[in-house]
């Protein structure tokens, strides 16, 4: 167009990250993740394949968790159909498949609740949209059900609070109890048993890796900044997703946990017995496995003899850590009482800040201007520090103290109303990688926006899974793959090391 | 003939509704919850949930912040569905309180709001795709029930009236144990026999939302998981085989 528009110098009108698709039945009917197979199924004590009275036995779980739990039981209950919930949902906006809306996809699993064990179901199902769970119905079950990060958008909306990652957690349970489990997650629970992380890196390839680091900082800094493994008489233990041990930007943020914990003279130690802080079991909804995988963190404070335990950056391990650990591996009553347990480390970090034994020179950061994604299970499933809303407030002022040139997305796409990266909930696997390039859809809008408006170059967040979820998808948007950052890669840039040769010569 | 069907209905209604509901909130309350999970940020204490529950049960926060015209249409009904039950109290007392007094002449634009909040959810369903397509029979069948209740109580008043003294006498009449005759007016009878459905479906339908927003736990748990350790009767037994030194 020849005519300018009048507030063309100000800000350029771009796609809305919330803008509402057409509905488009069935678009995603196809993307469904790999069944695992027989010896990852029974290595979790599932049954290997789809049993033989499937139906049967899918109803009796059902019956079993219904009774368990009474979020899945009120849940069930409760919905109006309003609508509140439906435009909520990344994958929804990503993709236009109604079955993607969060009522509807609770509805799948809702349907056979109401045929089974409610009145109106039982008598007249057609009037309240009871159906018999048939083989089409669990492939819907499989098919949606791998559709939702368990993100907990759609529960900052809702009138009653239903949160669909509680059905959504429910229902993969019944598939796993039944033979049809999902192989990326069951596969890295797996792991986690076995050798003592999602990667399956054991303990000697543990340690020369972060004996290497070490080499490298030292070489960089000048500082010999330490990352302890197994160390007796630590007095932090640190648990962080072993994605910081390999993968980029992850290591960044390891490396600069390392040199928080070397600038506050801090006796800190890894563990090869708790090498995972993410805990997968959570995604499949098994409380019993989810307990098992959280008592490894238990034992190893126990055995390290550690006053107090700190998490990595990680979205749902934070959740683990900080809303169920205490309930599953507590009490903690054999650390040190002054600290809670867990802590984040944002949150050690900020302390540390704030006192003045971590310093920042700020300008090593001005080749970049950032951007915070809030992850969406630290955003809507836990807190930092001891106000509500220290989830947002402490990584932002973490970030702020390490670099000048900081701008917030749009406000309905951060905080509780942050959108999920796309990969999250047992979802980061290469079969969904075009479900998870859609479900991004709403962040790549929103960083976009402050990309073009405000110079934006760089995006950092908390979490081991959305970092590795853009570094894979910012490249189909346009945006290079490295402008996903760690929270602690950018404190590893700005903190001021003393060098020994230097505190010598003072 | 007609009295006594009635008084059965409004008698069998009553105990559906109340051993309906009676059986919910117990089944609530007694189903455990496992784990924390409220929707954060959430308040840290007792007092703060109680202030959530508040301003999520009297304005609907969360709908608020969802969306606007579910929210207005969704307040509106609500609010004057309270008023107009409210008013109808005086049916069932006697002497009439003074605020039920108060509140009569507020009662019949109450009537109106309701239908007319109705009105706009119902136009919702059918107007807005993603609505539609979640929409199911017994959603559009509700509707119904509440618009046909509200309109033939505003007929009542405004077209057809009935002897109201005589209803009233009815009503009395069931709390104390003796019937007294009801008129036989068409629109009271649709009117009351409506309201006796309502009742009766309420403990069986998406009704119940109205007790469960009160035990949902992204709401009515505090966020305190660091502080309190949170078990469960079915999780401690977990506990049991618990094999450590400490």
């Amino acid at each position: 167009m020849d005519v300018q528009h009048p507030f063309s110098d100000e800000t350029t009108e771009l796609p809305d990250p919330t803008e509402m698709p057409d509905i488009k039945v069935g678009a995603m009917a196809a993307s469904k993740p790999y069944v695992a197979p027989c010896t990852i199924q029974e290595a979790l004590n599932y049954p290997g394949e789809l049993v033989e009275n499937w139906q049967e036995k899918a109803v009796a779980k059902l019956g079993d968790l219904v009774g368990r739990y009474r979020s899945l039981k009120v849940f069930l209950d409760s919905c109006v159909k309003c609508g509140a919930c439906t435009d909520k949902c990344h994958y929804f906006l990503g993709t236009g498949d109604p079955k993607n809306m969060p009522v509807a996809r609770q509805d799948l699993l809702r349907k056979v609740y109401r045929r089974n064990f409610t009145l109106a179901g039982k008598y007249a199902p057609w009037l309240v949209g009871a159906v018999d769970l048939t083989e089409e119905v669990l492939d819907d079950w499989y098919t949606y059900f791998h559709q939702c990060s368990q993100c907990r958008r759609c529960s900052v909306f809702c009138p009653y609070g239903i949160d669909t990652a509680e059905i959504s957690m429910a229902a993969r349970e019944i598939m796993d109890h039944i033979g049809k489990g999902q192989k990326y997650s069951n596969e890295i629970i797996g792991k986690v048993f076995k050798i003592g992380n999602n990667l399956g890196l054991p303990p000697k390839a543990l340690k020369a890796t972060l004996e290497g680091l070490e080499e490298e900082i030292e070489e960089e800094t000048g500082a010999p900044v330490k990352l302890p493994l197994d160390e007796q008489g630590a007095d932090i233990l640190l648990v962080t997703p072993s994605a910081d041990f390999f993968a980029s930007p992850h290591m960044e943020g390891l490396i600069g946990y390392a040199k928080v914990f070397h600038a506050a003279g801090a006796k800190w130690t890894l563990s090869s017995h708790a090498s995972e802080a993410a805990n997968f079991a959570m995604f499949i909804g098994s409380y019993e496995t989810m307990r098992e995988i959280s008592l490894r963190i238990r034992k190893a404070a126990m055995d390290l003899g550690v006053k107090r335990i700190i998490f990595g950056e990680c979205g749902h391990a934070w959740r683990v850590a900080y809303s169920f650990m205490n309930t599953l591996a507590g009490p903690f009553d054999f650390l040190d009482p002054k600290y809670p347990v867990p802590q984040h480390i944002l949150e050690f970090t900020e302390e540390q800040i704030a006192n003045g034994t971590v310093k920042l020179d700020k300008s090593k950061n001005d080749h970049m201007t950032l951007t915070f994604h809030d992850s969406c299970n630290v955003a809507r499933a836990s807190r930092m520090g001891p106000k509500p809303g220290g989830q947002f407030d402490i990584p932002r002022a973490v970030i702020k103290a390490s670099v000048n040139n900081y701008h917030d997305m749009a406000d309905e796409t951060i905080k509780e109303k942050t959108f999920c990266c796309g990969g999250g909930g047992g979802l980061l696997t290469d079969e969904l990688l075009d479900l998870r390039k859609k479900g991004a859809m709403p962040r790549m809008r929103a960083l976009k926006e402050v990309e073009v408006n405000h110079g934006v170059t760089h995006m950092a967040a908390i979490c081991a899974i959305c970092k590795a979820q853009f570094s894979k998808v910012l490249p189909e948007y346009g945006f290079d793959r490295e402008a996903i950052v760690s929270v602690h890669q950018l404190v590893s840039n700005a903190i001021i090391l003393d060098k020994p040769n230097e505190a010598e010569a003072d | 003939m007609l009295t006594m069907i009635y008084a059965a209905l409004f008698y069998a209604a009553t105990a559906i509704l109340l051993a309906g509901v009676g059986y919910r909130i117990w089944q609530y309350a007694s189903t455990p919850a496992p784990l924390k999970i409220p929707t954060t940020p959430a308040p840290i204490t007792t007092t703060g949930v109680a202030f959530r529950m508040a301003r999520e049960v009297l304005v609907f926060e969360s709908l608020f912040k969802s969306n606007k015209w579910i929210w207005a249409f969704g307040i509106v009904f609500h609010g004057a569905l309270a008023v107009v039950l409210l008013r109808h109290f005086r049916y069932f007392q006697q002497p009439v309180w003074s605020v039920i007094g108060l509140v009569q002449p507020f009662g019949v634009y109450a009537g109106f709001a309701m239908v007319a909040g109705l009105a706009g959810l119902w136009a919702r369903r059918i107007v807005v795709p993603r609505i539609r397509y979640i929409s199911g029979p017994s959603d559009h069948l509700m509707l119904a029930l509440l618009v046909a209740i509200g309109v033939s109580g505003l007929t009542l008043k405004f077209v057809a009236r009935t002897d109201i003294v005589a209803v009233k006498a009815f009503f009395l009449g069931l709390m104390r144990l003796s019937i007294q005759p009801l008129p036989a007016d068409p629109f009271l009878l649709i009117h009351l026999g409506l309201v006796a459905a309502l009742m009766i479906v309420f403990p069986y339908s998406k009704l119940l939302h109205a007790p469960g927003v009160f035990f949902s736990p992204t709401r009515n748990q505090a966020d305190n998981p660091r502080e309190r350790r949170h078990l469960s009767k079915w999780a401690a037994k977990l506990e049991a085989n618990r094999a450590e030194g400490a």
